[in-house]
């Protein structure tokens, strides 16, 4: 049987939309492909190929996020799945979608402010407090409760907030 | 790879995975204990973070597809004896008070952001990528133990005391790292790694500024730099805890 080009196109476009109901163990406002770590997804006959980047490279949620992978395809059903890791191109924060950063926002973690590959140029600014926008805040620790957060306090509204750690 | 640097790289490739790995374990021996809890939280963290990095160079040891029949991460780190080990002494040393840790982690950051961006540009892309990923977290690192060893050097009497004998200690052994090791010369003239000769001058004249300004003395360097398969008794300790539920059930899921 010949398989049209169209046809793999459409089931590969199936796969991208079942990873959007994958979400981030730790933050599950956000879906992995929210998240921009899906880097690529390949279709040939009942076999498929789907490569992850890791955000941080000893995320302990990264073995759940491969599992749910691999229901999620095997939910379409597909029985030969390999999901890989690859580490190139590397992720960072700028991966995140605007959608992306407009749900950690609701969810209470400020958005890492995009860096178009100058990390440096950010590490340095104020994080934007979540709940009122104000820039006038403080950062308590670089770490917090996953290795993604950071801990801050708003000097506007006196609330403390985690920030996704620009990356 | 040709195979004459496929072994020396993974030999370096090793001592560098066990380095990441040894120290995370001392440091998650504050988890729980540290002073306060935000740094409880950080050096949790941190040590999270190393032991990622372990994995990322045990991967690309496993990769380089030598004979030798431990080689996936696991079997590399719960089956292998101390005398196998091939980090640096400076990282098994017990976990001493607070200033030796803080003042411990930091050095291993500046010796890490000293190589990377050399092995960020190795020819050897499994590398060069895995050194871009692990330059990034660093930066976090680094941010944070350097101003808490320069807050502890400027604190209280007590504080500087024992961050400065906390220095005395351990800088003739951070040496070790810029110590060249005649095994790894080829890989030098291949482009795979930098000369630890070419990095040491900048990283001791920055990290001499650095202490000083912190109020530390820095003290001679004038004892033996250990090699990589020199160790302290304090590693079999450490294995032995390490160690015993994987070998007490070998080959155990959950």
């Amino acid at each position: 049987m010949v398989v049209g080009v169209s046809e793999v196109e459409a089931k590969t476009r199936e796969i991208w939309q079942a990873l959007q109901s994958v979400p981030d163990p730790e933050i599950p406002v956000l879906s992995l492909v929210d998240l921009g770590i899906v880097r690529r997804v390949a279709v040939a006959g009942n076999r498929v190929e789907v490569d992850i980047t890791p955000t941080f490279s000893g995320c302990p949620a990264l073995d759940v996020m491969i599992d749910g992978v691999r229901q999620a395809v095997e939910g379409l059903g597909y029985r030969s799945i390999e999901v890989r890791t690859v580490l190139s191109p590397v992720w960072t924060t700028d991966d995140l979608s605007d959608e992306a950063r407009a749900k950690l926002r609701d969810f209470g973690l400020s958005p890492p402010p995009a860096h178009g590959g100058h990390l440096e140029l950010v590490l340095a600014l104020p994080a934007v407090c979540p709940y009122c926008g104000s820039e006038d805040t403080v950062r308590k620790n670089d770490f917090g409760s996953t290795l993604c957060r950071s801990i801050h306090v708003c000097l506007a509204c006196r609330q403390p907030f985690e920030a996704f750690k620009p990356m | 790879m040709n195979p004459e640097l496929a072994a020396p790289l993974a030999d370096f490739l090793l001592g560098r995975a066990d380095d990441e790995l040894v120290l995370s374990h001392r440091n998650s021996e504050w988890t729980g204990h540290a002073p306060i809890l935000e740094e409880d939280i950080a050096f949790t963290n941190i040590a999270l973070d190393e032991l990622g990095h372990a994995q990322l160079l045990y991967g690309l040891y496993a990769e380089l597809g030598r004979d030798d029949p431990i080689r996936t991460p696991d079997q590399l780190v719960y089956f292998r004896e101390a005398p196998a080990f091939r980090n640096a002494q400076l990282a098994e040393l017990p976990i001493g008070d607070w200033a030796f840790s803080m003042l411990r982690q930091y050095l291993f950051d500046s010796i890490e952001a000293s190589w990377l961006p050399g092995l960020t540009s190795s020819r050897y892309q499994p590398l060069a990528e895995a050194a871009a990923k692990i330059a990034a977290e660093e930066r976090y690192h680094l941010r944070h133990t350097q101003a808490r060893v320069r807050r502890l050097a400027g604190g209280t009497d007590e504080s500087q005391r024992r961050m400065q004998t906390a220095l005395e200690a351990q800088w003739p052994l951070a040496q070790q790292w810029f110590a060249a090791e005649p095994a790894h010369a080829q890989l030098v003239e291949a482009g795979l790694i930098p000369a630890a000769e070419s990095l040491a001058p900048r990283w001791f004249n920055e990290q001499v500024a650095f202490f000083e300004a912190c109020g530390l003395a820095v003290p001679a360097v004038e004892r033996h730099i250990p090699q990589r398969d020199e160790h302290t008794e304090h590693l079999v300790d450490l294995l032995s805890e390490l160690q015993q539920v994987a070998r007490a059930h070998p080959g155990a899921v959950w």
